[in-house]
């Protein structure tokens, strides 16, 4: 079994599950706010709907969801191109420092969202 | 570079991944601007009409839509359906077909 300290369970096949679960996840949201907004939406029409408990809850699982599913899927596509065998130990730093720049930003994405969700 | 169609639909599956990474931004500062306020809500539309401002949401659909499109084939294939040659062949043509379709119905959407 191949283990890393980045990847999101020490588990690839871990790492595989959290990937098709949030996919379906996100599949379900983007379906249903397409739904939504090919039926027009007002301001008052659309903060109702934000304002429901379970529509906060299937928001903020789908904001979870991308932010696992971002990071395994970034993580994947990190750990094919900037290695070690590429470009030496230049890959390893490049490849940390692209890991760190995505932690941050995805860490952004999660309390930005919350926000969004409970702020207003 | 000449590469099968399935090499394609899977390197830009992987492409329209870390752009849609980006784009989540886009969709979280539009979801925040359409919260906030009536006033923001009001603001983010007219902002939306601009001609530059359509040209990125169609951008952004446009990369959901063959992320997902190539996505669910993934999940199809991982099902153990179509995991021949000719399967993968008949689901990434699939797979553009469904994606252009859905993307210039997007377009009409938008304008
Ligand atoms: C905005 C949301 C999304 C983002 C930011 C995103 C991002 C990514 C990234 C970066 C990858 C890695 C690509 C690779 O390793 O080649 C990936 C893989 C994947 N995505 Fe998404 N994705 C999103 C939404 C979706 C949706 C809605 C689906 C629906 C089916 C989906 C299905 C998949 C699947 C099945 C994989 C795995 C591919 C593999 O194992 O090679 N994604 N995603």
């Amino acid at each position: 079994m191949v283990t890393s300290v980045t990847n999101l369970g020490r588990s690839g096949l871990f790492d595989w599950v959290v990937q098709r679960v949030s996919a379906l996840v996100l599949l379900a949201y983007f379906a249903y706010i397409g739904c939504v907004l090919l039926g027009g939406v007002d301001y008052t029409g659309w903060r109702e709907l934000y304002a429901q408990t379970w529509m906060r809850v299937f928001s903020l699982g789908a904001l979870l969801s991308l932010v696992l599913h971002a990071w395994v899927g970034i993580w994947s596509v990190l750990t094919d191109y900037l290695t070690e065998r590429m470009m030496g130990t230049t890959g390893t730093v490049l490849r940390l420092l692209a890991q760190l720049l995505c932690g941050i930003v995805i860490f952004v994405y999660t309390v930005w969202g919350i926000q969004i969700l409970w702020g207003y | 570079m000449r590469l099968p169609i399935t090499a394609w639909v899977s390197i830009s599956h992987r492409a329209s991944g870390v752009f849609l990474f980006v784009a989540t931004a886009v969709l979280l500062w539009a979801l925040d601007a359409s919260l906030r306020s009536p006033e923001s809500f009001a603001a983010l539309r007219e902002c939306l009409d601009t001609l530059w401002m359509k040209l990125v949401i169609w951008a952004v659909l446009a990369g959901l839509i063959y992320h997902t499109a190539a996505g669910v084939r993934h999940l199809i294939m991982d099902c153990g359906i179509g995991e021949s040659m000719p399967g993968g062949v008949l689901g990434a043509r699939l797979v553009i077909a469904v994606s252009v379709l859905l993307t210039v119905l997007a377009g009409v959407w938008i304008w």
